[in-house]
């Protein structure tokens, strides 16, 4: 009795039960990711890297280190999400009549939130952040971002978000609830276990993250321009990394208060969204959706702006329609604050509030149709070069364009009330996210690849990516459209009827397909790096890009530009170009530089033993690591010495090591 | 800061800046007055959240008490007079960083100080007051919404006084410095913040719930 109530006080609901070591699929699943994570950690030490990690990367304050991490993690993010997909399709492809399939249905139910909540918040979010990070302060011609150290926090506080998730693979549960844990099923008395917990603790931490992160890239964006780069002279990346940054300010606060008072309703017993004492579980649904719609725009206006840049400088002209392209974003923006509650017409809440959220939501097509017309003209009669990210950028086009029609037609709240939770819902989504964001993401990494590391990604299995992805976004998502239509409904297990089966065969088919496209991915990375003499870009400018972070080296020197640019024209890198600058050789000065901090990396991880042990009722180690956050928090500040110069003889030594053939 | 061009290609086309780096991380404001506002306006989109959510389940009693049987509304203008009087104080204390004066600035935040911990101990009575008549924040959604929304503003006001003190200790230590000036701002806009955002409590919550 006495070591049982020890037992508690000690690891609180932690016991051996808590270890699926019963569970055939995780219990491979760990034996494959300790193998591999002691493999990794062991090649590490072998070749004493962990001091180069820590100094060079862990602790780096350098926007475009911090940008690489940020790109690392949504990869091996998109791995551990891809996985859930493939398992998803298996079972719906296999769970027909008495075939119950091989995942039980508490099993499944983890599977499916955990594939939404990892696409969304540690794949596609720290890809674009990490897109945003490396390439912004490079367009605008600064040095950094405003808060360095910030920035190394918010990576940091995202890591320490995807470990609790990747934990809760193997300690415990992950929520059943869907991936924005939905109540009443998150619930303590519908969800006593601890999945709701995790979930909620993995994302208020990595939330934390990208709230600041925000703040920083807007300030950034506002305060650090090169002189004469006004607003309407920077390029429409930045612009796009702006206004998604903006509605990320203004959304996660509201989704950190919502996932704050469902904590409160576990942990304390508040009353907000329970089904008795007055509570009201609708207005989580409200809550999160006035994040959740913004979000999606958070995520794919940046990665309209790659679209635009990559189209200009393949195309070889101008992008079309300059200003229409930074209105058009600016009005999404606004729009998609006004819209969320077309995810729950059903909710009754009568036919005007209904009406205005659904044109409101039609509204919408009418900017993005615009920047679609601007990207088709931008090609109309330029000299278009089809390498690897045009053709991502013209496949998106002919997909995004399909799943921004069926989002109008779910619009239409008569329609929706026939298609709500149905599959058709969800090949929609999927439609956009993969046709929009995703594609777009790898057009942006192929992109900017050569000026991050030097070389291209290797062109050939660049392709095999992209027809994998492409025709495998195919494959799996129409017969998805098809049997939503008729009416299937999502996050189901198991099928009754027989009928639906060779859709879900072909779902399958097409998952793997995209399989085939993910690992041409790695594959183009891996090779790249082999052939990486053969791929090499001496001229730090590969493309004929037009704007400014070509007019540095691959990669850039630390501080970026030894000289602050100065820019005249909008495509600011073109017309150095065609005025014949030459770069200046002498004259340089010391470079004032932000110093690198540890603080970051042990928050973070302060931050995610916090989490743990509340996750598990460990309350003294949740009031240790709590403290400890404190103190570090307030330690930091009175470090007053942060930064340093690198002085004017190292600049000038490597500007001269610098190939010939660099431009600026 | 002096600054000249370096001239490069055309004569009339001037690509890049050669300038001498200012002390701007340290001295100015670098962006950091800007960011911090920016962050102040996310912390009110949290209050935001808690206040409509307030707002939808202010009358949801669930059988239990009403506002007008239990606010105490003497009580609850003391504490706004405490917490108006702490931003007067903060304020004189800035006046005194203008003109340069250690002694001064570190006696206002002092006094701020008092001020906001009598506000939080006021507080802290009166949930206790009502935790003991059985109005407890389990009891119904009303009672969440309340204890939620005014708790996370007088943990707010927490959060301040620590910074004070840790800023009392800094401001002793190297004296009136670019760097404390400018967390000296920061933490006077975190305070007035919280000035405003109990205003809307007070006539949100109190005098709008004991008129319903």
């Amino acid at each position: 009795m006495f070591d049982q109530s020890l037992a508690r006080t000690i690891f609180g609901r932690l016991s051996f039960e808590s270890f699926p070591i019963h569970e055939p699929i995780l219990l491979v699943t760990f034996i494959g990711v300790m193998i591999g994570g002691l493999g990794v950690v062991g090649a590490i030490t072998k070749y004493r890297l962990w001091g180069w990690l820590w100094r060079e990367w862990f602790t780096s304050v350098d926007h475009k280190k911090i940008g690489i991490m940020y790109v690392i993690l949504g990869i091996i993010m998109l791995l551990r999400g891809f996985a859930d997909a493939l398992m998803m399709r298996l079972q719906q492809a296999i769970a027909f009549g008495p075939n119950e399939g091989y995942l039980p249905a508490h099993h499944y139910d983890q599977v499916f939130t955990a594939h939404g909540t990892i696409m969304i918040f540690f794949v596609a979010i720290p890809l674009v952040v990490g897109l945003i990070n490396y390439v912004m302060p490079l367009q605008i011609g600064a040095r950094d971002v405003a808060f360095p150290y910030l920035n190394n926090l918010s990576f940091w506080l995202t890591v320490a978000g995807a470990l609790l998730v990747m934990v809760s693979l193997f300690v415990g549960e992950f929520s059943r609830a869907g991936w924005l844990n939905y109540v009443p099923v998150a619930n303590l008395q519908n969800s006593p276990d601890t999945g709701p917990d995790y979930y909620l603790w993995a994302l208020q931490i990595a939330g934390v993250g990208t709230t600041l992160s925000a703040i920083n890239m807007v300030t950034t964006i506002i305060k650090m321009r090169a002189p004469g780069m006004t607003m309407m002279k920077m390029p429409v990346f930045c612009w796009t990394a702006l206004c998604s940054n903006v509605l990320a300010i203004a959304i996660f606060p509201v989704l950190t208060g919502a996932f704050a008072l469902l904590m409160l309703d576990r942990y304390v017993g508040t009353d907000f969204f329970t089904n008795d004492l007055g509570g009201n579980p609708m207005m989580y649904w409200n809550l999160v959706w006035i994040w959740g719609h913004p979000e999606v725009y958070v995520l794919v206006l940046p990665v309209f702006g790659i679209y635009s840049e990559i189209t200009a400088t393949f195309s070889g002209k101008p992008l079309f329609g300059y200003s229409s392209m930074v209105y058009a974003t600016v009005v999404i923006t606004i729009l998609s604050y006004l819209v969320w509650l077309h995810h729950f017409f059903t909710m009754g809440s009568g036919a005007s509030v209904n009406s205005f959220f659904g044109i409101a939501t039609m509204v919408i097509s009418i900017p993005t149709g615009a920047k679609i017309f601007n990207w088709l003209f931008t090609m109309y009669r330029g000299q278009i070069r089809f390498e690897l990210p045009m053709m991502w950028v013209v496949a998106f086009m002919l997909t995004f364009v399909v799943g921004g029609m069926t989002g109008v037609l779910l619009a239409v709240p008569p329609a929706d009330f026939v298609l709500h939770n149905s599959l058709f819902l969800v090949a929609h989504f999927h439609n956009v996210i993969i046709g929009g964001v995703v594609f777009g993401l790898f057009a942006g990494m192929t992109y900017w690849f050569p000026k991050a590391f030097g070389f291209k990604l290797d062109p050939w299995w660049g392709k095999v990516a992209f027809w994998g992805w492409v025709i495998g976004y195919w494959v799996a998502w129409t017969p998805i459209y098809v049997v939503g239509l008729m009416g299937t409904t999502r996050r189901v297990h198991h099928f009754d009827d027989p009928s639906l089966q060779p859709w879900f065969v072909i779902a399958l088919i097409g998952a793997i397909i995209i399989l085939i496209g993910i690992l041409g991915f790695v594959m183009s990375i891996v090779m790249g790096i082999v052939r990486r003499d053969a791929l090499r870009d001496t001229t730090g400018d590969p493309w004929g890009g037009r704007t400014l972070e070509w007019s540095t080296t691959s990669p850039p020197p630390a501080y970026n530009f030894a000289f602050t640019p100065v820019v005249h024209n909008l495509d600011a890198w073109y017309d150095m170009k065609s005025r014949g600058h030459r770069r200046p050789a002498e004259g340089f000065r010391p470079i004032h530089m932000p110093r690198n901090t540890g603080t970051g990396v042990i928050l973070s991880g302060l931050a995610l033993v916090l989490g743990f042990a509340m996750v598990w009722y460990i309350w003294w180690l949740a009031a240790v690591s709590f403290v400890g956050l404190i103190v570090v928090t307030i330690g930091h500040t009175f470090n007053y010495n942060r930064d340093y110069f690198i002085a004017a003889e190292d600049v000038a030594r490597t500007e001269r090591a610098r190939p010939a053939a660099a431009g600026a | 800061m002096s600054t000249h061009a370096l001239n490069a290609g055309e004569a009339d086309a001037t690509f890049y800046l050669a300038e001498e780096e200012d002390h701007d991380h340290a001295g100015g404001d670098g962006g950091t007055m800007l960011g911090f506002w920016i962050y102040l306006m996310s912390d009110a989109l949290i209050f935001a959240t808690l206040f409509a959510t307030y707002g939808v389940l202010s009358t949801s009693y669930a059988g239990g008490p009403a506002p007008r049987q239990i606010f105490e509304l003497p009580l609850v203008a003391v504490n706004t007079a405490m917490l108006l009087l702490s931003s007067i104080t903060f304020g004189m204390g800035m006046i005194e960083m203008e003109a340069g004066r250690t002694r001064a600035v570190q006696a206002w935040l002092a006094i701020t100080a008092l001020f906001g911990i009598a506000f939080v101990g006021i507080e802290l009575h009166e949930f206790a007051g009502l935790i003991a008549e059985g109005a407890t924040p389990q009891r119904s959604a009303f009672l969440s919404g309340f204890f939620t929304l005014v708790g996370t503003h007088g943990l707010h006001v927490t959060v301040g006084l620590v910074w004070i003190a840790v800023m009392l200790v800094q401001v002793g230590q190297r004296g009136l410095v670019p760097e404390n000036k400018r967390r000296l701002m920061c933490l006077g806009m975190f305070w007035h913040l919280l000035d405003v955002v109990w205003i809307g409590v007070f006539t949100f919550v109190y005098l709008l719930g004991v008129l319903r």
